[in-house]
């Protein structure tokens, strides 16, 4: 999905409008979080709330992304 | 279950999968690394092969631009700092992720927040919240739109009138200039978390002020008259 600049200014601005989890919480559910997604689980019910946080969170999200992909190559 | 401090709700502390039983792989590291000895040694050793790989890669992707060597430098320290918190926590792990996975997140963390640093150690950050505007000059991207122009003028009296003085530099250092978390942490001598909490409540405050504009945010960034 790609975001028009308005939508990109607005999701930086505003966040994701959900509930979400702490950059904490996010830390620690990080690697069941993506095992399940890799695996092709469950993802959410491993993380409740952490993917509104990734939406939200830049850093916590790039560490997401680089733990997906290093985990997929396997 | 008592909720973390932190955004409003915290609802993956409480419903989280309970700690299941390790996988072979992952139970064989956690047995050898709890070993003494030559066996020992070998799975330290093994582990941190492992978290400089995972550091290198986050390093790659954060700081592409930096001379090799830096970067190769900083995977190193990052995969050292991660070795000791990895081998510090290793009774926490509870097999609800294979254990390479969590290992990785330590070492990925690390080079993440390192390589964000070393690339804006010599960069200022203002905290000066009047030189910005979310509303460029010309006439391209987001304001040429008129609908997009009317709401990023009631943003942007919303950032200067709604918010406290505080959130309204986190605000705008994190989500306009685009200063990484960590970086702004650093100088202000806080945390990740406890800024993240403060731009969360400035979120919330903007949307009410839009709210009290009339105008609801949906999730695509399309936008709503609700009066
Ligand atoms: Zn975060």
């Amino acid at each position: 999905m790609t975001a028009t600049p308005l939508a990109d200014t607005l999701r930086r601005l505003l966040g994701p409008g959900k509930p979400e989890v702490t950059c904490e919480t996010c830390f620690d559910l990080l690697d069941q979080y993506v095992d399940a997604e890799v695996l092709g689980q469950d993802a959410d019910a491993a993380g409740p709330g952490l993917r509104a946080h990734l939406d939200g969170c830049p850093a916590c999200a790039d560490e997401n992304d680089t733990l997906r992909a290093l985990v997929a190559f396997e | 279950m008592t909720q973390r401090a932190g955004t409003d709700v915290d609802v993956a502390a409480q419903t989280g999968p309970q700690p299941a039983e390790l996988d072979e792989d992952s139970a064989r590291w956690m047995s050898s690394l709890r070993s003494t000895g030559a066996r020992r040694d070998q799975a330290v050793a093994d582990l941190h092969a492992l978290l400089l790989r995972a550091a290198r890669f986050e390093a790659g992707r954060r700081a592409g631009g930096m001379p090799a060597a830096d970067r190769d430098d900083l995977a190193m320290q990052a995969a050292d700092d991660a070795l000791m918190q990895v081998l510090g926590k290793l009774d926490t792990f509870e097999g609800r992720s294979r254990f390479t996975t969590w290992a990785y997140k330590f070492a990925i963390y690390e080079a993440g927040v390192k390589a964000r640093r070393r690339i804006w150690q010599d960069r200022e950050v203002t905290l000066e919240a009047e030189s910005w505007s979310l509303i460029p000059d010309t006439g391209s991207g987001p304001a040429a739109e008129a609908e997009g122009r009317e709401l990023l003028h009631a943003l942007e009296d919303g950032i200067r009138t709604a918010l406290t003085p505080h959130q309204r530099n986190v605000l705008v250092a994190l989500a306009v200039t685009g200063v990484p978390i960590d970086v702004l942490s650093d100088r202000l001598g806080t945390t990740r978390g406890a800024l993240y909490k403060t731009l969360h409540d400035a979120r919330r405050k903007l949307r009410g002020h839009l709210g009290d504009q009339g105008l609801a945010v949906l999730a695509d960034g399309y936008v709503k008259e609700t009066r």
